[in-house]
This record gives structure tokens, C-alpha cells and sequence, in this order.
């Protein structure tokens, strides 16, 4: 299991290098010269001669790069444009913000979402499936923020029940997982109501039937746990998904988080900040994808073999 | 009395009608013979006897199955699982995808024993590891905390036998357990599911196209085709004496040893599908000695000579 | 089989077929706006700023007091030109890619699927905000950023279905027969791929749609006055608790066409019997 979770961490060096290698070059591909992408506004003809200085740019292109992600390693991002601050700081501010809205939401989606395709697969064709059904479709196709703003308006808004906006307590991260949630809980149900369904079907469940088992047991222990590798794959592959969704919510909530620090400073063009809130989320996505790996492994012996 | 006594049971599945007035039974520590071609109704007979035929959309229209006494059908399926596994187990068709692949191979024999006969964890185990050495498998340890994709497809059978009589059931129904298996391990797997079923005096009703297998493992024999009984008799007799054309055919296809090659022939025409059967006795477009009344009528299951057969011609 | 047949079958099923409407009535709306719409989109009215619903402005005014059915129906114009140019040009240049890489095999293959890879496990809005830092904001970067974030979706689905379609007799007989490699993609393998791909692709304009509202409101895609559903409901959040109107409205277009595109879509994926070659990605 230790040798798989290296070896899988390792495969992921050359994708690490591949994608901060693209958010590397924004600044390069930016039209104008770099420095000015880089220097905060006002800055005398000094600092940005130290600033050309500390990141290479006169040295060629790859020197420049080895030198900006050696810099990124050890924790140096640079200094935010606007907000004349490390990047560093920031994203450490607001990275926890985004991995509790994160995970909050991964485990809302999971959990409720298994549960629902679980039912709907249990009992296909009834009310409760095409209620779910539904639920799914809505889930899949109504955009992340409106459903953001609609809550809002309905609980914040009209009922006061969770505040508008913030981060300040517990409560404001109701609406934001929830508005998460709803995508994923439609993507988690659907994949276990359809894999529950396919597997319900396999000659191993007839034989379990003659076996004598109990349906419930069967459905629980067996079709059920068959279903959760194939959302597991989906989740690992799809997890940057839930954190795509961070990104809007976040926005949408006025969080602090990774997300809106990315937005605002895109609008803002402060490619520093956007340069490392980019180069966390790629981090998050690729860990989040190891994660779905290895929990992928520990519930399947075929996959474990495999890996051997 | 039959142990088991399945009397003119037909199903249907949606607008079909694939078994028609089957009706056969065995007795206890017999070993019954359910031969006949794909499509004549052999594993559907088998959903039946196991109380499994509502989990493939398909109903009991008429007829009887009484197993000791008590008449399966219109049974609440809670009594039916109680008798599924502990006192009727499956043997089934296709090793490779029997099992359960994520779960070890002990909790899928342990799970029988504990289910019905309320045995302890360890104790379970204990009877699935000996269970596991009587079917000749070395290392029975080793198997119990494997998985399915690691073992062979005879190995999985014998798996499956294991858990069929990890129970101690009075009746296993197996289901052609080795077509799916090498020639070569297919002789051995039958071998030792008679010994076993033959040691413990248990029924079993051996579902299979092989008359081969049929003159090595069969008590009785019963002769399935399009969803009839053709024939039902003693294994001597059928070999012998057999009262139906079709059976006839059946052994004049048994390839022998010393024989010329290329003298080896299949039975003429084919089998009538489904949502077509002939009028009459379904035979007939195959039969050499068909009459008029072949075509019209279709023949009874009566007595003979010795045996039952739906033939009107088989005057011996 | 004539091409049109299973759009008819799925336009006369019941979810088909009302899907089907909708989609002629949002298309309609995109192509006719000056005709449909009651005023124009950029027709400010300061005194008359969000005023509810009623008979003259059926979904109200925005903050400027420009009327807010007319800014939906011209929206609608510059949500479908952006998706459907996007995912048109993704699907050709998918298309393409996944012919080539799925044909011709080896590096050529091992690099296309390396970076299809890569791209897959990003989520599309984080590969799209990547190229809108790039390339800057606005409507045609948002085209940009859409048609190279779905690229990797349908160079995938193509290249799985070459490879499937590549060991087939006929290709081969018309290997021997001597025909040039373009012939055989162009002629004999790209035509029988073609199918699940551009279902896949009327599918990813639904999300497509969502994708341009997404960066509309987070104020990275259409600017203003261009009406666009999502930078509608971004400029309408100032106003949430006064003229909750300018939010509900906006997303329920983009709601009710998506949602028609799926059920379409799926309809369409139905009569086509097609489920299982989508899914082979």
C-alpha cells in the first residue's frame, strides 16, 4: 500500500511540472513585458531592476522557470500587485477557507448522494427513484451560482435563517455546501443508482439470492459496495470538479477562499496572486485525484493487484 | 414420498411460454439427470425449483413443486430464503462470475453457514476450511483469505460446491456446473461433487447437455426439449431402452471410441425456437417417424414400458 | 438509416419532443431578438430602475432601468453563439485529434493522450479561468477558453471510437485496396465516429451555456452593455435584496435551456441507441 502511495505520488511529478509550467508562462504569454506583470504599480526603476534581478528575466526561458518554481517550492510566490502583500500569506489565509468548504462539501455529495442513488436504485420506477431522478437532472444542469444566489435569497434573504455572505461562523458555510453539494449529490446518485442497477443484475447477486441472504443484506453489503468503486473513480476523477465548484460559491458568498482570491485578482490582473491561487487549486486537484486512487485501492483486491 | 416432486409446472415470461407441464422428481440421495439442448428449459427449471424465478421476471402459471412435504409455490418468499441455501443450494453455471469479486473467498463460504445454521465466526471458519480441504483443495488456509480473481475457474467451482454444502442442505440443484470449466478438470469437478452428494446420501438434480456426464454421475434421468418432458426413466433404461425419438437421437450422438471418423452426426434440423413452436408434438419437424398425427396432437407424458414419455409411436 | 430519422423519433417522444420547442423558441429568440424583444437591450431609464414585474416590463427593469425581457432574449443571442461556436470549434479540432492519435498510434498517440490526460482530471472552469489569465477577459476569450477546455473530452471520445472502428474488415479491405490514410480516416472511419461525438457535443453546450454564465458573472466574460445571462445576474446581486427579479430571471433562461438540451440530448441518445459508445470514455 506504502509502495502504491509512492509510486502514484511520483507519477504525479510530471503533471505537477507540466501545469505550473503553463501558469509559469501567463505572465510570458500576457501581451506586454513580463516585469510589468509582476511589479506593483508605482514601483521606482530600482525595484524593478531587483525584482527583473531576483526572477532571472534576462536569463533564458527554462532558467526563468526552473528559477519561479524553485522560489514556488520553498514557499516564495512573490508580492501581490494591488494587495502588496507575499501571495504566500495570502494563500495561506485563505486555503484553509476553501479546503473546510471543500471537504464539507465532498462529504455532503458523498454521503447523500450514495444514499439517494442507493434508494432510487432499491426502489426503480417508484416515486422516491423518480423524485431522485429529477433531483439529478436539476442537480446537472442548473448553473452552481444561481442556485448560490437563489439560496441566498430564500434562506438568507426572506427566512434569515444563515447569513448572506462571510465566513465568519459556523452557519455561513450552510448555504455554500449545500449549493456545492447539489451538483455533486447529482453526479454521486447518478453513478450509484446506475452501477447499483448493472450490478444487481450480475450471476454473483443471483447466486447470493440462492444462497438465502437477505435482500437488504445483499443490497447493503453487496450491490451497494459494488457501486461505490465506480463513484469512487468518479469522485477521484471528478473531485477537482466539487473544488471548481469552491471557486464559484465562494465568489457568489464573498468567502474568502482560494476561489474568489483567483477571480478578484483576475479581474484585478494581478498575476502574482493569480499565479499561485492557480498553482494551489492544480495541487489540490492533483491530491484530491491520489486520494480517490488510493481509497480506490483499498476497496478493490483487483485493483490492488493490478498496481503489484 | 419424492423428496422433491414437480408436478406439470409451466412458466411464463412475458408473452412467452418457455416451460410447458414439466413435470419430474427425486427422491432422497438420487441423483437426477436434467438433459436436453440449449433453450429446452433446463436452468429455468432450476429457477424454479430454487423459488427464483420472479428475480428474472418470469412466473409459475401452473402446477405443483413440493419439496418434504410443503408446496413451494405460494410460499412467502421469507420461508423460501430460509429453505434457499440451507436445504436447497445452488451450484451455478458460471464460476467466474458466482462469486463475489471484492469479498475473500472464506466470507463467501462462512456466510452460508452463519446465515443458517447460526454458527460463530470461528466456527464458521472452521467448517469452511474443512469443507475446503474435502473438496481437494491444497492449502485451504491460503484460499480462505483469497479473492475470486486468484484462483482458477475449477477452483472457483469447487469453491461454489463448497458453499452449496456448507449448509448441509438435502437437495443441490446444479446447474451445467462445468461447461463453463476446461475438458480437461470437467470429468474431476463432477467426480467429486458425486462423491461428496453421494457420501452425505443427498439429491441432486444435474443439469447438463452432456450424456456423457449423464451415464457417469446419473441415477435417473429426465430428457427436456423445447420446454417438455420427453422422456423421464432409470439411467439404464434410457441407454438401454429410450421410449423417445429425441432421447434416441441424444445417444446415437455420444461420440465412441473406435469409431469412423466422420461417422459422427448431429441430430437433423434444429431446434424450434421460442416464438415458434411447431403445432403437435414439438419434435416432429426433426422426428424420422413423424405422422399426421405427430403434427396435430401433441402426445401425453405416459407411462411405458418402464419410465414416462411423450411419444405417440414409442410402442416398446 | 437516413440521418434524420432519429431526430425524429426523439422529437416525437414526450421528453423530445418538448425539449424540442423550447430549444426552437431560444433559437428563435437568439436569431429574431430585435423582432421579439419589447424595447431595446441598452435603453436606459434611471427613474424607472427595478421595477417589479408587471404589464410593461413583464420581468421587470434592472438597475439602469433597461427593460429585463428584452436584455433575456437578447442574451440569448450572445449565450448560444458563444457556446455553439465554442463547441463547434472543439469538436473539429477534437475530431481531428482524436482521428489522428486513435489512426496513426504510437508517440504521436502517447502525446495527444498525455496532455488529454492531464487536462481531464482539471475541472473545464479551472482550465478556462488558466486561458482567460492568459489571454485576458472578454466574449472571445470566453470562446476560446470554452472550445480548449471541452477539447480533451472529444479527442477522447473520438480516438476511442477510431480504435474501435480501426480493427473492423472494411477498414482493412480498404487498406489493401490501396487507399491513402486520409482516405480512410476522412472517408470510411471518421463518418461512423461522427455520431456519438456530436451528440456529446450538442450535451456539452448545455455546460458550455453554464461555462459562459460563469465567467459572465464573475465579470471575466461578455462586458458591458453586451447582455449576457450571467454578467445580467452578476451587475443583479447589488440589487438581491431589492430586485431579486434581475437574479431569478436571467438564471432560469439558462436553467430552462439546459435543461432542454439535456433531456434532447438524451432522447436523441436513446433513438440513437448510442448510451453505450458514450460511455466508453
Amino acid at each position: 500500500m506504502i509502495s502504491f502511495f509512492i509510486k502514484r505520488l511520483l507519477l504525479l511529478i510530471p503533471v505537477f511540472l507540466a501545469v505550473s509550467l503553463v501558469i509559469f508562462m501567463i505572465v510570458h504569454l500576457v501581451p506586454g513585458d513580463p516585469i510589468d506583470n509582476l511589479v506593483q504599480i508605482n514601483s521606482s526603476p530600482e525595484q524593478k531592476a531587483a525584482l527583473a534581478a531576483k526572477y532571472g528575466l534576462d536569463k533564458p526561458l527554462y532558467q526563468q522557470y526552473t528559477i519561479w518554481l524553485g522560489n514556488a517550492l520553498t514557499g516564495d510566490l512573490g508580492d501581490a500587485i494591488i494587495l502588496r502583500r507575499p501571495v504566500a500569506d495570502l494563500i495561506a489565509q485563505n486555503l484553509p477557507h476553501s479546503l473546510s468548504l471543500g471537504a464539507l462539501a465532498l462529504l455532503f455529495s458523498t454521503v447523500v448522494g450514495i444514499t439517494a442513488g442507493a434508494l432510487a436504485a432499491i426502489y426503480k420506477d417508484s416515486w422516491i427513484d423518480r423524485v431522485t431522478m429529477t433531483l439529478i437532472l436539476l442537480g446537472s444542469t442548473v448553473p452552481g451560482f444561481w442556485l448560490g444566489l437563489l439560496l441566498i435569497m430564500l434562506f438568507a434573504v426572506q427566512l434569515g435563517w444563515f447569513p448572506v455572505s462571510g465566513a465568519r461562523s459556523w452557519d455561513a458555510l450552510v448555504l455554500p455546501v449545500l449549493t456545492i453539494g447539489l451538483g455533486g449529490v447529482a453526479l454521486v446518485a447518478r453513478v450509484t443508482r446506475v452501477a447499483m442497477i448493472e450490478t444487481a443484475r450480475k450471476d454473483f447477486v443471483m447466486m447470493l439470492h440462492a444462497k438465502g441472504v437477505p435482500p437488504w443484506r445483499i443490497e447493503l453489503r453487496h450491490v451497494l459496495r459494488h457501486a461505490l468503486l465506480p463513484v469512487v473513480t468518479i469522485l477521484s476523477l471528478r473531485i477537482g470538479w466539487i473544488l471548481g465548484g469552491a471557486v464559484t460559491v465562494e465568489f457568489v458568498f464573498a468567502r474568502p477562499g482560494l476561489g474568489s482570491l483567483l477571480i478578484t485578482s483576475l479581474n484585478q490582473r494581478d498575476y502574482p496572486v493569480v499565479q499561485g491561487a492557480l498553482l494551489m487549486l492544480a495541487v489540490a486537484v492533483m491530491l484530491g485525484t491520489l486520494l480517490g486512487d488510493i481509497v480506490q485501492a483499498a476497496m478493490d483486491p483487483r485493483v490492488r493487484e493490478r498496481i503489484k | 414420498m419424492a423428496l422433491l416432486s414437480v408436478q406439470g409446472i409451466s412458466v411464463s415470461i412475458g408473452a412467452l411460454c418457455p416451460l410447458e407441464g414439466v413435470t419430474f422428481d427425486i427422491d432422497k440421495g438420487e441423483i437426477l439427470g436434467l438433459v436436453g439442448e440449449s433453450g429446452s428449459g433446463k436452468s429455468l427449471t432450476a429457477m424454479c425449483v430454487m423459488g427464483l424465478l420472479p428475480r428474472i421476471g418470469g412466473s409459475i402459471t401452473k402446477g405443483s413443486i413440493v419439496f418434504d412435504g410443503r408446496d413451494l409455490i405460494g410460499l412467502p418468499e421469507i420461508e423460501l430464503r430460509r429453505l434457499r441455501g440451507k436445504r436447497i443450494a445452488l451450484i451455478s453455471q458460471n464460476p467466474m462470475t458466482s462469486l463475489d469479486p471484492i469479498i475473500r473467498i472464506g466470507a463467501q463460504i462462512d456466510q452460508v453457514s452463519t446465515l443458517h445454521l447460526g454458527l460463530s465466526a470461528e466456527a464458521a471458519k472452521a467448517r469452511s476450511l474443512e469443507l475446503i480441504a474435502q473438496l481437494r483443495i491444497p492449502e485451504p488456509a491460503a484460499i480462505h483469505r483469497a479473492y475470486p480473481h486468484q484462483l482458477s475457474g475449477g477452483m472457483k467451482q469447487r469453491i461454489v460446491i463448497a458453499m452449496a454444502l456448507a449448509a448441509d442442505p438435502d437437495l443441490i440443484v446444479a446447474d451445467e456446473p462445468t461447461t463453463a470449466l476446461d475438458v480437461t478438470i470437467q470429468a474431476q469437478i463432477i467426480q467429486i461433487m458425486v462423491e461428496l452428494v453421494r457420501d452425505r446420501g443427498l439429491a441432486l438434480m444435474l443439469i447438463t447437455h452432456d450424456m456423457g456426464v449423464v451415464a457417469q454421475a446419473c441415477d435417473r434421468v429426465v430428457v427436456l426439449y423445447a420446454g417438455r418432458v420427453a422422456e423421464m426413466n432409470r439411467i439404464g433404461e434410457i441407454f438401454g431402452k429410450p421410449k423417445h425419438p429425441y432421447t434416441r437421437e441424444l445417444i446415437r450422438c455420444i461420440p465412441r471410441l473406435g469409431q469412423e471418423p466422420g461417422s459422427l452426426k448431429g441430430i437433423p434440423g434444429v431446434v424450434p425456437s421460442i416464438v415458434d413452436y411447431p403445432n403437435g408434438c414439438r419434435f416432429n419437424p426433426r422426428c424420422s417417424n413423424a405422422q399426421t398425427l405427430c403434427r396435430d396432437q401433441a402426445p401425453a407424458l405416459e407411462p411405458k414400458s418402464s419410465g414416462l414419455a411423450a411419444c405417440h409411436f414409442s410402442e416398446i | 438509416m437516413t440521418a434524420f430519422a432519429p431526430i425524429r423519433t426523439a422529437i416525437w417522444s414526450p421528453r423530445g419532443g418538448v425539449s424540442a420547442a423550447v430549444l426552437v423558441l431560444v433559437v428563435a429568440c437568439a436569431l429574431f431578438a430585435p423582432l421579439i424583444a419589447p424595447y431595446a437591450y441598452d435603453i436606459q431609464n434611471l427613474p424607472g430602475a427595478n421595477t417589479e414585474p408587471g404589464a410593461a416590463h413583464w420581468m421587470g427593469t434592472d438597475e439602469f432601468g433597461r427593460d429585463l425581457m428584452s436584455r433575456i432574449i437578447y442574451g440569448a443571442r450572445t449565450s448560444l453563439s458563444v457556446a455553439v461556436t465554442a463547441i463547434s470549434i472543439s469538436v473539429a479540432a477534437g475530431l481531428t485529434l482524436g482521428a489522428m492519435a486513435g489512426y496513426f498510434g504510437g508517440w504521436f498517440d502517447r502525446a495527444v493522450t498525455a496532455v488529454v490526460d492531464l487536462t481531464w482530471s482539471f475541472p473545464e472552469i479551472l482550465i478556462a479561468l488558466i486561458l482567460i489569465a492568459i489571454i485576458g477577459p472578454g466574449l472571445e476569450s470566453t470562446m476560446v477558453a470554452i472550445s480548449i477546455a471541452y477539447l480533451a473530452q472529444f479527442t477522447r471520445l473520438t480516438r476511442a471510437q477510431i480504435m474501435a472502428l480501426k480493427n473492423e474488415t472494411y477498414v482493412e479491405a480498404t487498406t489493401n485496396l490501396g487507399a491513402g490514410h486520409f482516405h480512410i480516416i476522412f472517408r470510411h472511419l471518421l463518418p461512423n465516429a461522427l455520431t456519438p461525438v456530436i451528440v456529446a457535443g450538442m450535451l456539452a453546450t448545455g455546460d458550455a451555456i453554464i461555462l459562459e454564465a460563469t465567467l459572465g458573472f464573475f465579470g471575466l466574460g461578455a462586458q458591458p452593455p453586451t447582455p449576457s445571462w450571467g454578467a445580467m445576474m452578476s451587475s443583479g446581486t447589488a440589487q438581491i435584496f431589492i430586485a431579486p427579479w434581475i437574479i431569478i430571471f436571467p438564471g432560469l433562461a439558462i436553467a430552462i435551456t439546459v435543461i432542454s438540451i439535456n433531456l434532447f440530448g438524451d432522447a436523441l441518445i436513446e433513438a440513437l441507441d448510442i448510451r453505450n459508445r458514450l460511455r466508453s470514455v
